[in-house]
């Protein structure tokens, strides 16, 4: 349920971004390890996005993996869902490397 | 948009880059919260748990272990009711109440609306429950010093794998209910594997607030932890 004010921040802040063009679509960039649900989204954006000049903005999603780096050998992969060991070594000195995104990266204006 | 009258023109479009957080008007706030809490100086801890994990028993068993120690103020949140601000009231704390209607996480706003009804003062530790779930209130920053998560044994070993945002967003872990840990498959091993790799180094302290045992150790090391920020008064 937290997509709402989530949503409400992405709002705040395409229209400051935008001064007072219409906004054509948004994009986001989200890893892995923050939480949002795409449609969820969508569905408060319609909402709360009506009446202004994002209204008919399109959202587009650009997710980035979780990525971890094993500090033994080097891999870089993408962690299982039951274990985060590194896949070529089998080694625990694995490190959070990528997936940690959250961000309104551009917007398109006309 | 066109009239139709008979002439050439585009809609040219423009990426804009913006770069910015999505939460950054939050973590404005937060930082805000934070300064008002130095600048009274408080130690804030916001404590993170799946409902049932025993936030509010390990805030009372650590109040009763920091008796004379460090003077404590409560903020609740939780979707709807007062149980626990009663129960905070009741052992002699200041607590204020936050509902936070259908959200399923407190952020820096509803912080920040506590805050000034609190008797900031008089307080040298101010401990936020923050609403029971595992998957957002790591990303909405409150201002306080220390994010605790409180795991417990009967919730399963696989929690870090499963809630990896909530673990990475921690900077000291309890695990409570060790006493029931001969009664239930939990694999410590792997539960701390997990934690080890998405945050490294991170203080843990493996309790039971039934039996009492590992309190002291946690109760010491947040008085040492204040006493880092704060001079108590």
């Amino acid at each position: 349920m937290h997509e709402l004010s989530v949503t409400q921040s992405i709002l705040d802040i395409v229209l400051q971004h935008a001064k007072e063009r219409k906004v054509q679509q948004v994009n986001l960039v989200i890893g892995q390890f923050s939480s949002i649900v795409d449609d969820s989204v969508q569905f408060y954006w319609d909402i709360i996005a009506k009446e202004t000049l994002a209204a008919e903005a399109k959202l587009h999603f650009e997710r980035i993996p979780g990525e971890m780096t094993c500090s033994s050998c080097n891999h870089v992969f993408h962690p299982g869902s039951e274990t985060f060991l590194c896949p070529a070594c089998e080694s625990n000195a694995v490190r959070v490397s990528g997936g940690r995104e959250f961000q309104v990266d551009s917007i398109d204006v006309e | 948009m066109c009239d139709g009258h008979n002439h050439t023109h585009s809609h040219t479009t423009t990426r804009v880059p913006v770069a910015e957080q999505i939460l950054s008007a939050n973590d404005r706030i937060a930082q805000r919260n934070h300064s008002l809490l130095h600048q009274k100086n408080i130690y804030g801890i916001n404590i993170m748990a799946s409902p049932g994990a025993g936030k509010t028993s390990v805030l009372l068993k650590t109040l009763e272990a920091l008796q004379g120690r460090l003077k404590i103020g409560v903020i609740e949140g939780d979707p709807a009711g007062s149980i626990d601000t009663e129960r905070a009231i009741k052992a002699g704390m200041p607590a204020i109440q936050v509902n936070t209607g259908g959200e399923c996480h407190m952020d820096a706003v509803m912080m920040e609306d506590a805050l000034s009804q609190l008797p900031l003062d008089d307080l040298d530790l101010l401990v936020v429950e923050n609403v029971g779930n595992l998957i957002c209130p790591a990303n909405f920053r409150l201002g306080t010093h220390l994010n605790l998560v409180i795991a417990s044994i009967p919730e399963g070993d696989d929690k870090p794998y499963k809630y990896p945002g909530m673990y990475m967003g921690m900077q000291a872990l309890i695990v409570n209910k060790i006493d029931i840990l001969p009664y239930v498959p939990f694999d410590m091993d792997y539960f701390q594997q997990g934690v080890e790799i998405l945050n490294p180094g991170i203080a843990t302290f493996p309790l039971s607030c039934r039996t009492g045992e590992g309190l002291d150790a946690w109760a010491d090391w947040l008085v040492e932890k204040a006493r880092a920020e704060i001079t108590p008064k």
